[in-house]
């Protein structure tokens, strides 16, 4: 597609001007004088970091504000009509009929207990003057569309018999059964597994083309934001801090902001010269996971096997990602080098030792290896302050004494940025990132030789995102230990890695160093994985360049997700 | 869905069974010899064991267990040491007046508090909301004699509009029978109300919250069918599984209404047993009122699939 | 003002209200509870008796004022006793789980089974209704309820990432469970254990009322409601002030509660 076509001189689809919304209670001003326009059949996106204001400005278009929130000034003027003075039953008329609206969630977009066929009945029944076999007929050929196997069997099931890719696909065949002149996506595919989040965008794009509907596209995501969208909205605190066309933006940022945000997308380093080791740091050996069956009546149902005998090596001093989509068995690795999920087959071997056959290895390793988790607000005890929180782990080391510990916590909280007073705090006074820093102190505190890290950047914001991996480079240089980075966004492990292992349904199906797998990846479904998402390189002067790894794609084939 | 059902069934056989121990052992465990009891001032040592040996008491307690357990599973539940009377019938007579007290109660009380709770949690924090919260809150704390004397002194002394107490069976005199019925089925009523609007209300607010509302609205449904069709079928499944509890429970707890009112249900005859001792009415009363709240919350959960398809599919 | 807030102030101030009731209650009350006075019999109030007398000539407001001591001391040890055992049956069986979890949950949930009052009331067969019976009997009663909810916050504890952590530290379970689980039961505990007071506290009203709770003469407001029925029509003060004073008490709790939970679990909240 086009991208960085000027503004279209015809009139607007969509103008927002001087939109302003404050909370009511606290007087806090949520969306501040915010304007933007969309323009027939384009794609604009908007972008920013949580708190920004975006999705909050997009739900306003459909008279979306939450009781708690009130509009104060501003006009949002919808193929001329006003609609925040709107009465409800003319709102309701626009609503569905001229402008739809996909969600992030997949899981919660769609009624639990009514079937497929009768959600999607009911916005063409309410706005369209057709028989039920007309009905019946527009909602099958959509449901073909969108690439659904079975569509009639569809029509009379609940959307917990499909998957997150699926019932995203389903939403979007409800909301562009009406042809829309106004596609409003929140996050369409951010909860979706990364090999099927291009699917269903492409999907999304091809769909609104054929029926000449203007999307207003929302996400976190700049790289995904600049690949579909032919004008971007930048937002930051409420604010709109700079607008224009998607190719502009990206070569030539303006605002101090966007190029923050530009400057915090992942980009590739230099590969680095590790030390030769003979013995790695850890070794894997043929490791087996089964996750026992479900106890029913009278019968277990059957062990399902997670991973099927998975050998890696971790040298020292280097960083190892594990990447894959959502069931490759990633997570269960982590945890079970971590010793959370127990192994029914294989060995972990610790500087050289079999861990499982000596008490002393066993305890040596336990020491030494360290996890940092996903989700920074389930990691840390919510009733221990920073500084208990990260002086438990030196609790075990033999012969520590108080005053030592004391000084090396205080030491390793500076070391993450969290030196002054943050101490007598608790988790719940910190933002994510800080959470983060102090998961990450708490990993490091007792000089690990090897830390495993689970996603750990996967709930942050983006500018957060590179804050929290930039401290985890630069304590990984100065403290040498080595890493198990688990991560299903390529960027970021395209930055950290020394050597990347790909995973598929329990299995390796490909390893080798991040050149090799990023430029010359083997394996089908590395390449599908690399296909899935763009990637972006610095231009020089503050600005990126898009591109497709492996080049563009070829036609996508809906297929289930 | 079969599969499901069965499971269902399946799984509550080991609490029932369990639930008959237990009442079998508590009644072991009440201190004092029933067969003294029973035959009272006129006890002596020799029919003192004559009675034991016939009641079976001087067998072991796994013997005595078997035996009980197998007259269990035929229906008998015994004999009455005060009464003399087989004591199933006994129950079954008493239940049926307890039960369709409760059931009519909450029935009217679920057709008021469900809609009730559901515009409440739709106009969360305005005055209707606060005013039908507080309402319910304040139902909820009248303890359901208390709400009955206070009903009796109105509408029985001061209005005189209904008697006082007593009771009259339907089926004997259908006119006088509902008569002496609305008071306590009114006193339930009130309580109730309070109990299943504030479950309905944080039900839907759980349910209002979630996206596939915002969905409803992004069609240009009305709030009406916003409210009908896609929140309260997705609310109501905690709701129906409170009412199953409360039924349950008002079986065990009815016995203060029917003391208030001088009803002859099934809590009153529990009641009565306890202050006469007579263990074999105690044990059955028991038995049967878990019996039946097993039942009660085993075809609640038979019927939960109607409002939300996905618990069939664990 | 915000909604909450008046929970918390108008709860608060009829627990608050009460516990000082209570607690003079129990050292001082106007008149002797139990002192007969037949001369004064029925005595509507008056300046002497503010809330009048009953049939036998003795002042309602120091029976009140005795039977709040006596149902708040009841209250407080059930629940007490229900949160000990309860808490430390939770604990245990999310802690070994497995087959013996599920044995212990399998007769926690029978007894269960036996619907709010009637397990109770068994109970007091065996134990006999007085004071202590009634303690006996209701804690065990409401035991069940206790450890199925500690059982079910340290099971979805145990899922959290920050137990996880403490593994990985090389902490043992044991360790794990004073340090991290056991601390986190306790916004669940505050908050059940607030309703429950309630729970109980009306319970004990309910038995009093049917002659099964403190036996006469003795006052509380269950056995001073019981002991007005009959007196009702001409003496109607007897009949209001027990009742009205078991309301409020409930009142007080239901709105502290939902101002508990409010503060503690969002999640909880407007439930039973």
């Amino acid at each position: 597609m086009s991208a960085g076509n000027p503004v279209s001189e015809s009139k607007p689809l969509l103008a927002v001007s001087n939109l302003t919304l404050k909370i009511g209670a606290s007087g806090k001003t949520v969306v501040n004088d915010v304007g933007f326009s969309v323009s027939p059949g384009e794609i604009v996106g908007i972008v920013g970091e949580s708190g920004s204001g975006k999705t909050l400005a997009a739900r306003a278009i459909m008279g979306f504000v939450p009781p708690a929130v009130k509009l104060v000034s501003g006009s949002i003027l919808f193929d001329g009509d006003e609609i925040t003075t709107m009465a409800p039953k003319r709102l309701r008329a626009v609503r569905g009929s001229k402008v739809g609206m996909v969600f992030q969630e997949p899981m919660t977009s769609l009624n639990p207990s009514m079937m497929i066929g009768r959600q999607l009945e009911e916005g063409l029944a309410l706005h369209r003057d057709l028989n039920a076999a007309g009905r019946r007929a527009l909602i099958l050929d959509m449901l073909r569309r969108v690439g659904l196997s079975d569509p009639e069997g569809a029509l009379h099931a609940f959307p917990h018999q499909f998957s997150g890719g699926m019932r995203q696909r389903i939403m979007l065949a409800s909301v562009m059964l009406l042809k829309p002149a106004l596609l409003l996506a929140d996050e369409p595919t951010t909860a979706l597994d990364a090999v099927v989040q291009r699917d269903v965008m492409e999907l999304m794009v091809d769909l609104t083309k054929e029926n000449g509907t203007a999307v207003l596209l929302i996400s976190h995501d700049l790289g995904m934001v600049a690949r579909y969208c032919s004008r971007i909205v930048v937002m930051s605190q409420g604010d709109v801090v700079e607008q224009g066309a998607a190719d502009d933006i990206l070569a030539r940022p303006q605002h101090p902001y966007t190029r923050k945000l530009l400057a915090a997308m992942p980009l590739r380093g230099l590969a680095r010269e590790l030390p030769q080791a003979k013995t790695p740091i850890v070794a894997v050996r043929d490791l087996v996971v089964d996750y026992p069956g479900r106890q029913r009546f009278f019968r277990k149902s059957a062990p399902k096997r997670a991973l099927h005998g998975i050998s890696l090596e971790v040298r020292p001093g280097e960083v190892v990602a594990v990447v894959g989509g959502s069931g490759s068995g990633k997570t269960t690795l982590g945890q079970s080098i971590a010793g959370l999920v127990k192994s029914s087959g294989g060995e972990i071997l610790f500087n050289g030792k079999p861990i499982f056959k000596s008490e002393t290895a066993y305890w040596d390793y336990r020491l030494n290896c360290q996890m940092v988790f996903q989700d920074p607000y389930s990691s840390l005890d919510p009733r221990m302050s920073i500084g208990e929180l990260v002086t438990e782990p030196l609790r075990l080391v033999p012969g520590m004494r108080a005053a030592e510990k004391k000084a090396r916590v205080a030491e390793v909280l500076a070391e993450v940025g969290l030196g002054n007073g943050f101490a007598e705090r608790f988790p719940h006074e910190l933002s994510g990132g800080q959470r983060q820093r102090v998961a990450i102190a708490r990993a490091v505190v007792r000089r690990p030789s090897f830390v495993i890290a689970d996603e750990p950047v996967s709930a942050l914001d983006v500018t957060v995102r590179a804050q929290v991996l930039e401290l985890f480079a630069e304590l990984q240089r100065k403290h040498g230990f080595s890493c198990l980075f688990i991560s299903h966004d390529l960027g970021v492990v395209e930055q950290v890695a020394d050597r990347v292992v790909v995973m598929q349904e329990g299995r390796i199906v490909e390893e080798g160093s991040r050149d090799q797998i990023f430029d010359d990846p083997k394996h089908a479904y590395t390449r599908k994985l690399l296909s899935a998402v763009p990637g972006l390189e610095s231009s020089g002067d503050g600005g990126v360049r898009l591109f497709w790894r492996l080049g563009e794609p070829d036609t996508v084939q809906p297929k289930s997700g | 869905m079969l599969r499901f059902a069965l499971t269902r069934i399946v799984m509550a056989i080991p609490t029932l069974l369990i639930v008959a121990v237990s009442v079998f052992v508590l009644i072991r465990l009440i201190p004092g010899d029933p067969a003294s009891l029973m035959l009272g001032d006129l006890a002596t040592p020799a029919s003192i064991a004559d009675l034991r040996a016939r009641l079976g008491l001087d067998q072991s307690l796994p013997t005595q267990f078997g035996i009980w357990f197998s007259h269990l599973l035929k229906g008998d539940l015994g004999i009455s040491i005060n009464s003399q009377e087989p004591i199933l019938p006994l129950i079954l007579s008493r239940f049926w007046v307890s039960a369709q007290i409760v059931l009519v109660a909450v029935f009217f009380a679920s057709l008021v508090a469900v809609p009730a709770g559901v515009i409440a949690a739709w106009r969360q924090d305005t005055t209707l909301d606060l005013g039908l919260v507080g309402a319910a809150t304040l139902l909820l704390s009248i303890p359901t004699f208390w709400l009955g004397l206070l009903l009796l002194l109105f509408f029985g002394l001061k209005l005189e509009w209904l008697p006082v107490v007593g009771y009259v069976s339907i089926g004997d005199d259908p006119w006088r029978g509902i008569i002496y019925l609305i008071m306590p089925i009114l006193t339930l009523f009130l309580h109730e109300i309070g109990v299943i609007l504030r479950m309905a209300r944080a039900s839907t607010l759980e349910v209002l919250r979630l996206d596939y509302i915002t969905h409803a609205r992004a069609k240009g449904l009305s709030e009406g069918a916003v409210l009908w069709r896609h929140a309260f079928k997705n609310a109501f499944g905690p709701t129906w599984t409170l009412i199953g509890l409360v039924l349950g429970n008002l079986l065990g707890g009815i016995a203060v209404v029917e003391t208030v009112f001088t009803i002859p249900g099934l809590g009153r005859l529990l009641v009565d047993s306890i202050f006469a001792r007579d263990y074999p009415v105690i044990q059955g009363c028991m038995l049967f009122v878990a019996f039946c709240y097993v039942l009660v919350n085993l075809v609640i959960d038979l019927c939960y699939p109607i409002f939300d398809p996905r618990v069939t599919a664990q | 003002m915000r909604l909450p807030a008046f929970n918390a102030l108008i709860g608060g101030g009829l627990i608050g209200g009460l516990l000082i009731a209570a607690g003079t209650g129990a050292l001082w009350t106007p008149y002797d509870p139990l002192k007969l006075s037949f001369r004064e019999k029925l005595a509507a109030p008056s300046a002497a008796h503010w809330l009048g007398t009953d049939e036998f000539g003795r002042d309602v407001l120091s029976r009140l004022m005795a039977g709040a001591a006596t149902s708040v001391w009841i209250s407080l040890l059930t629940v007490a006793l229900a949160v000990i055992f309860g808490t430390l049956i939770g604990l245990f069986s999310g802690y070994v789980r497995g087959w013996v979890d599920r044995v212990i949950m399998a007769f926690n949930d029978a007894l269960l089974a036996f619907p709010g009052i009637l397990l109770a009331l068994g109970l007091l067969a065996v134990v006999g209704a007085n004071k202590y019976g009634i303690i006996v009997a209701l804690g065990i009663a409401y035991t069940p309820s206790v450890a199925r909810i500690v059982r079910g916050t340290v099971l979805s504890l145990r899922e959290k990432e920050f137990i996880a952590a403490s593994r990985v530290m090389g902490n043992s379970e044991a360790f794990t469970m004073a340090r991290h689980i056991l601390p986190n039961c306790i916004a669940p505990l505050t908050v059940l254990a607030t309703s429950m007071f309630g729970y109980v506290l009306l319970a004990e009203s309910s038995l009093s009322f049917l002659g099964l709770g403190v036996p006469p003469p003795a006052p509380t407001w269950g056995n001073m409601l019981a002991g007005a029925r009959p007196y009702i029509g001409q003496a109607m003060w007897l009949g209001i002030f027990p009742g009205l004073c078991i309301s409020l008490t409930l009142l007080g709790i239901n709105l502290l509660g939902d101002a508990v939970r409010d503060r503690l679990d969002p999640r909880m909240r407007g439930m039973r």
